[in-house]
C-alpha cells in the first residue's frame, strides 16, 4: 500500500511539475510567437549551469556509490585462477575509472564553458589529423595491453591440462537443482546418457561400464583444498549455467554435450567465513536479517535464521520458472576432512541395487520414475529406427 | 534534371487534392507520413516497453508484497492477490526486451527517422519504393499487434528471455510461455525481420540512388551515412536470425533436431538427437550483437548532427566519424561470440572474439572525442535535443567502459549474465539509444509537424531522466559485481544477497521516478502535435536540406526543383560568411574554398 502511496505522489508530483512549466509559458507571453521554443541567451545560461551541476551529481554519486556500495562487490577469490582475475580486473577499473574521469568533465565542463550567447560566433574547427591520430592510437596501445594480458590469462584458465592431477567431478544441472558425480577412485566418470535415467539413477550413468563401478552421487558438492578440481558439466534438460562466484568460475551447462572448467579452491569455507570482510559482510546481513525477523513475528510469521556464510553453485543461465532458485551448497575442506567426507558416500551401484532389491511402489517416486521408463525405452526405440 | 523534377512536384500537387483519409494517413506512400506511423507505433510500444519494467523493478525491489495494481494488470491468474508469480515474471522480462530492441529501438527509432530525413537529406522526392515502404511499416504493425496478442494467450508469452534459446524456448514442458506464447513471438518476429529487410533495402537504394545533384557521398550529413552503414548491417544480419527463428520452428513443430539434443523432462526422454543449442546461440548473436549496433549506429547519427547545429560548429573530424562508423559496421559484424564465452564453445574461439571486440573500443573511443571536441569552443544552444546529445555521449561514455570488462573473456567469466551486464548494456544502448531517439524527436519535431515542442518540458524531461538513467543503472553495476545473476525473480532464496535488497529498492524508486516523467515527454509531444506554437522553416538554423523545405507537408517534398548542392553540411561559423550557418544548397562564393578535409 505505501508503494501505491508512493506511486501517486509521483504523478502528483509530474502534475505539478507539468503545472510549472505552463507557468514558464505565460512568463513567455509577448516574445516572438515563432521562436520562442528556441533555447533564448537565458536558457543557455541556466543549462549550461545545469550541465555543470550534473557533472558534480556524477561524481559526487559515484563516490558516494563506491563507499557506500563498494563492500557489497565480491572480494578475495577463493580460488587459484581468481587472483588472476581480480588483477586484470583491477587493472582495468583503473583505466576506467580515470578515463570516464576525464572524459566526463570534458564533456560537461565544456557544456557549461561554451554555453552559447548571441554575440559569439563559434571556433571554425572542422578536423586536426595529428588530434585524431592521438586518440585512436592512445585506446589501441592500452587495449593492446588488456587483449595480451586478458588472452594469457584466458588461455591458462581453460586450457585443462589431461594430463594434470586433477579430481574430476561431474556438475549435473536439471530443472531446478544441482548434482554432483564424483569419479571415484579411477578418477574417470562412467558413461553417461540421459537415455538410461531410470529410478535412482537419474543421471543416466551406464551401470554396465566399468568406470562407474565407483561413482557416486551427492546433492551437496565438497572439493578438498589446493588440488585442481577439473568439472565435467551436463544438463538434462535446457541450458543451465553452473555460477561459482567466490571461485571466479562460470560455465553453461548443455544439453547433449559436456561442458568443462578447472579450478583450484584455495580457501577452506571455514577459512573464508574467517576472512574480516566477510565476518562483516555476515554481520551486516544478519542485522538486516534480525529486522526483516521483527516485522514478521510481529506479522506472526516465523523469524528467519540467521545466516553464516557458505560457498554457493548458482544457476545462471534462464531456465525456467524456479530458476531464481537453483542453488548447491558448496564446501571447501581440508583434505583430510575431504577423504573423509568421499569415503562416507554411498556408491551409485549399491544405490542401484538396493533400488532395485526393494518391493516396487515402497518410494513414490520411484515407482513414478519407474512407470515413466516403459515410455522411455519406446522413444528410445523410435529414435534408433 | 530540374524541368523533370518540377513536372513531378505539380502531378503530386495534382494528387494532393484527391487523397482520401485512408491514403493520406493510413495506407499512406509518403515517406513523411510513413516516418510518423512508425514514430507514434515506436512510442506506443515504448509505453507498454517501459511500463513492464517499471511492473517487475516493483517486484524486485518488494518482493513478497502484494500490489493490487499486479492484480489490475496481470490479473487472478498470474498475479493472485497481488503477487506476482515467478513465470510471468519471466514472461515480462522477455517482453520488454523484446518490445525494446526490436520495436522502440530499431523499427520506432531507424524506421522513424531514415524514413523522415532520407530523402529529405538527400533531396529526393521520396524513397525509392513508396509501395514497398508502405508495405513494411504495415508488417511492422502486423507484427506488433501479434507480439501484443501473445500477452493475452491463456499460458502467457515467451518468457525465455529475449534472446530465446532452446531448449527452454523449444519445450512447453520446461516453461508454459514456451507453447503458444512463443509460436506467437517467432511468428511476429519473422514478420518483423521481413519488415526490416523491406526497409533497409529501400534505405540503402535511395542513398545510393536518388541523391540530388552535387550531394556526392563526402557531402552526405553523418545522420545519412549511419542510416545507410545500419541498414547494410540489417540487411546483412537480420535473414541469419529469420533461419534461426525458421529452425526453431521445425524444432518445435515438426520434430527436427537442430538445436535440440539428449533431453530428458517431465519424467520422459523425448527423440531429438544430434542437435546443439550452442548452434541457436551462435545464430542468434550473429543477428544480436550487430542488432545494438543497428540501434545505437543512427541514434549516433542523430547525436553527431545535432551537436554540431546547436553547437554552431562544424562537427569534428567528418571523415573520421565516417570512417569510425565503417569501421563499427564492419567489426560489429565478427563479434558475436563475445555473448558466448562461457557457452561451451572452444576457448579459442573465445579469445578471436575477445580481440574483435575490443577493437571496437577503438573506432568507439574516436567518436566520443570527435563529439567532446566538437563542444570546445563552441556557441553552444541548448535547446531539448542538445540536452539529450550531450547526455547521449554521457551515458555512451559510462556504458561503453564497462564493455571493456565484459569483452576481456577473462573477466566475463565472473560477471557473464549478472547485473553487471544489465548495467553495461541499459546504459550504452538502451538509455544513449533512447536519448538519440529523443533528440531526434525534439530537433525534428517541427520538421514533422510544422510545429514545436515546449521547450521547458524538454528541459524539465532531460534533467529528471539523466538524474534517473544514473540512478538506476549505476548502482545496479555493483550488484552485478556481488554475483547477483540476472532474471532472477526473487533473491530472498540466498540469504547472501539480502544486503543487495537496499540497493534494489533505490533502484527501483528511481525507475518509477523516470518513468513517471516520460509522462511529461509523452504530454508534450501529444500536445504539441495540436497545440504547439507554429514553426518557422528552419527553427535550429540548420545547413541540411530538409529545412529548405516548406513547413506544410507537400507530396515530393519541394515545390519546383530540387535543391542543388554546393557544400558539406557543416558550414557552421565559416569565417567566410557573416552568418553562423550556410545551408548546404547555398553556392560557394568565388574563391571560397572548403576548409576542411
Amino acid at each position: 500500500m505505501t508503494s501505491l502511496l508512493v506511486i501517486i505522489v509521483l504523478v502528483l508530483l509530474a502534475v505539478a511539475l507539468w503545472q510549472l512549466t505552463k507557468i514558464f509559458d505565460l512568463t513567455q507571453v509577448g516574445a516572438n510567437p515563432d521562436k520562442s521554443e528556441v533555447a533564448t541567451d537565458v536558457d543557455n545560461n541556466i543549462q549550461g549551469y545545469l550541465n555543470f551541476g550534473f557533472l558534480a551529481f556524477i561524481y559526487i554519486f559515484f563516490i558516494y556509490g563506491l563507499f557506500k556500495w563498494g563492500p557489497l562487490v565480491l572480494h578475495t577469490p577463493a580460488s587459484e585462477h581468481g587472483l588472476e582475475v581480480d588483477r586484470l580486473m583491477n587493472i582495468t577499473w583503473v583505466l576506467i575509472f580515470i578515463v570516464q574521469a576525464i572524459t566526463q568533465a570534458l564533456l560537461h565542463y565544456f557544456a557549461f564553458k561554451y554555453r552559447g550567447t548571441k554575440d559569439t560566433k563559434a571556433l571554425f574547427f572542422a578536423d586536426n589529423n595529428k588530434l585524431e591520430a592521438i586518440w585512436s592510437g592512445i585506446p589501441a596501445v592500452v587495449l593492446a595491453g588488456l587483449i595480451l594480458y586478458g588472452l594469457y590469462a584466458w588461455t591458462n584458465i581453460m586450457f585443462v591440462d589431461e594430463d594434470e592431477d586433477t579430481i574430476v567431478i561431474e556438475i549435473y544441472a536439471q530443472q531446478f537443482n544441482w548434482k554432483a558425480r564424483y569419479s571415484g577412485e579411477d578418477n574417470v566418470l562412467g558413461k553417461a546418457n540421459v537415455r538410461l535415467i531410470e529410478g535412482v539413477n537419474s543421471l543416466g550413468v551406464d551401470m554396465a561400464d566399468p568406470y562407474s563401478q565407483d561413482d557416486i552421487v551427492v546433492t551437496e558438492l565438497h572439493i578438498p583444498k589446493g588440488k585442481k578440481i577439473h568439472f565435467k558439466m551436463r544438463s538434462q534438460d535446457v541450458l543451465h549455467s553452473a555460477y561459482f562466484p567466490y571461485f571466479r568460475a562460470q560455465m553453461n551447462c548443455v544439453p547433449g554435450m559436456v561442458t568443462e572448467f578447472a579450478f583450484t579452491p584455495v580457501l577452506t569455507t571455514d577459512e573464508y567465513r574467517e576472512l574480516p570482510y566477510m565476518i562483516k559482510k555476515v554481520a551486516n546481513i544478519n542485522d538486516l536479517r534480525a529486522k526483516k525477523s521483527l516485522l514478521l513475528v510481529a506479522k506472526g510469521e516465523t523469524a528467519l535464521d540467521p545466516y553464516t556464510f557458505d560457498y554457493l553453485l548458482l544457476c545462471n543461465k534462464i531456465c525456467g520458472a524456479s530458476h531464481y532458485n537453483m542453488q548447491m551448497k558448496v564446501i571447501v575442506d581440508t583434505p583430510e576432512d575431504y577423504k573423509k567426507w568421499v569415503s562416507e558416500q554411498a556408491l551409485l551401484v549399491s544405490q542401484v541395487k538396493e533400488a532395485k532389491a526393494a518391493p516396487a511402489g515402497v518410494e513414490g517416486g520411484v515407482k513414478l520414475d519407474s512407470t515413466k521408463t516403459n515410455d522411455t525405452t519406446a522413444v528410445v526405440k523410435m529414435a534408433m529406427k | 534534371m530540374s524541368a523533370e523534377g518540377h513536372d513531378h512536384a505539380i502531378d503530386h500537387e495534382h494528387e494532393h487534392h484527391k487523397q482520401t483519409f485512408i491514403t493520406k494517413y493510413i495506407f499512406s506512400t509518403d515517406h513523411k507520413m510513413i516516418a510518423k506511423q512508425y514514430l507514434i507505433t515506436g512510442i506506443l510500444m515504448g509505453v507498454i516497453g517501459v511500463a513492464i519494467s517499471l511492473l517487475f523493478r516493483m517486484q524486485l525491489a518488494w518482493p513478497e508484497e502484494s500490489f493490487r495494481i499486479f492484480n489490475i494488470i496481470l490479473g487472478d491468474k498470474f498475479a493472485p492477490n497481488g503477487v506476482m508469480a515467478n513465470d510471468i515474471y519471466l514472461a515480462l522480462v522477455t517482453i520488454h526486451g523484446t518490445i525494446m530492441v526490436f520495436f522502440v529501438l530499431t523499427a520506432g527509432l531507424s524506421g522513424t527517422f531514415s524514413n523522415l530525413l532520407i530523402p529529405l537529406q538527400i533531396g529526393a522526392r521520396d524513397m525509392a519504393s513508396g509501395f514497398m515502404n508502405m508495405i513494411s511499416y504495415w508488417l511492422f504493425f502486423i507484427s506488433a499487434v501479434i507480439m501484443l496478442s501473445s500477452l493475452f494467450v491463456e499460458a502467457g508469452p515467451a518468457s525465455s528471455g529475449w534472446t530465446i534459446y532452446p531448449p527452454l524456448s523449444a519445450l512447453p514442458q520446461a516453461i508454459p510461455g514456451s507453447g503458444s506464447g512463443m509460436t506467437l513471438w517467432l511468428v511476429s518476429m519473422a514478420i518483423f525481420i521481413a519488415s526490416s529487410l523491406m526497409g533497409s533495402l529501400n534505405y540503402i537504394v535511395t542513398v545510393i540512388n536518388l541523391r540530388t545533384k552535387g550531394m556526392s557521398m563526402t557531402r552526405l550529413p553523418l545522420t545519412i551515412w549511419t542510416f545507410f552503414v545500419t541498414a547494410i548491417i540489417g540487411v546483412v544480419s537480420f535473414p541469419v536470425l529469420l533461419s534461426a527463428a525458421l529452425l526453431l520452428i521445425f524444432d518445435r513443430s515438426f520434430g527436427t533436431s537442430f538445436f535440440l539434443s539428449d533431453i530428458y523432462i517431465a519424467g520422459e526422454v523425448l527423440h531429438y538427437q544430434g542437435g546443439s543449442p550452442v548452434l541457436f546461440e551462435h545464430l542468434f548473436w550473429f543477428l544480436g550483437h550487430p542488432e545494438v549496433y543497428i540501434v545505437i549506429l543512427p541514434a549516433m547519427g542523430i547525436v553527431s548532427e545535432v551537436l554540431a547545429t546547436s553547437s554552431r560548429k562544424p562537427i569534428f573530424g567528418y571523415r573520421a566519424m565516417i570512417i569510425s562508423t565503417l569501421a563499427i559496421a564492419f567489426l560489429s559484424t565478427i563479434v558475436w561470440g563475445h555473448h558466448m564465452f562461457v557457452s561451451g564453445m572452444n576457448p579459442f574461439l573465445g579469445s578471436v572474439f575477445t580481440f574483435t571486440t575490443l577493437l571496437i573500443a577503438i573506432p568507439s573511443a574516436v567518436k566520443a572525442f570527435n563529439w567532446i571536441t566538437t563542444l570546445w569552443r563552441g556557441n553552444l544552444q541548448f535547446n531539448p535535443a542538445m540536452l539529450f546529445s550531450i547526455g547521449f555521449v554521457s551515458t555512451f561514455i559510462s556504458g561503453g567502459l564497462t564493455g571493456i570488462i565484459l569483452g576481456d573473456s577473462t573477466l566475463d567469466i565472473n560477471v557473464h549474465d549478472t547485473y553487471f551486464v544489465v548495467a553495461h548494456f541499459h546504459l550504452v544502448m538502451g538509455i544513449s539509444a533512447l536519448y538519440g531517439l529523443f533528440a531526434g524527436v525534439y530537433h525534428w519535431f517541427p520538421r514533422m509537424y510544422g510545429r514545436m515542442m515546449n521547450k521547458n518540458m524538454g528541459y524539465v524531461h532531460f534533467w529528471v531522466t539523466a538524474i534517473c538513467s544514473y540512478g538506476v543503472f549505476f548502482p545496479m553495476h555493483f550488484i552485478g559485481l556481488a554475483g547477483l545473476p540476472r532474471r532472477y525473480y526473487t533473491n530472498t532464496n540466498f540469504p547472501l544477497f539480502d544486503d543487495l535488497q537496499n540497493v534494489n529498492v533505490l533502484i527501483t524508486m528511481f525507475a518509477l521516478v523516470g518513468g513517471a516523467f516520460q509522462l511529461i515527454f509523452l504530454y508534450n509531444f501529444f500536445a504539441s502535435i495540436f497545440y504547439g506554437k507554429r514553426s518557422v522553416q528552419n527553427p535550429w538554423k540548420s545547413n541540411t536540406l530538409e529545412w529548405t523545405a516548406p513547413v506544410e507537408h507537400i507530396h515530393g517534398n519541394w515545390p519546383g526543383a530540387l535543391p542543388e548542392v554546393y557544400r558539406w553540411p557543416y558550414d557552421y561559423s565559416n569565417p567566410h560568411h557573416d552568418v553562423d550557418f550556410v545551408p548546404q544548397n547555398v553556392p560557394m562564393k568565388p574563391g571560397e574554398e572548403a576548409l576542411h578535409h
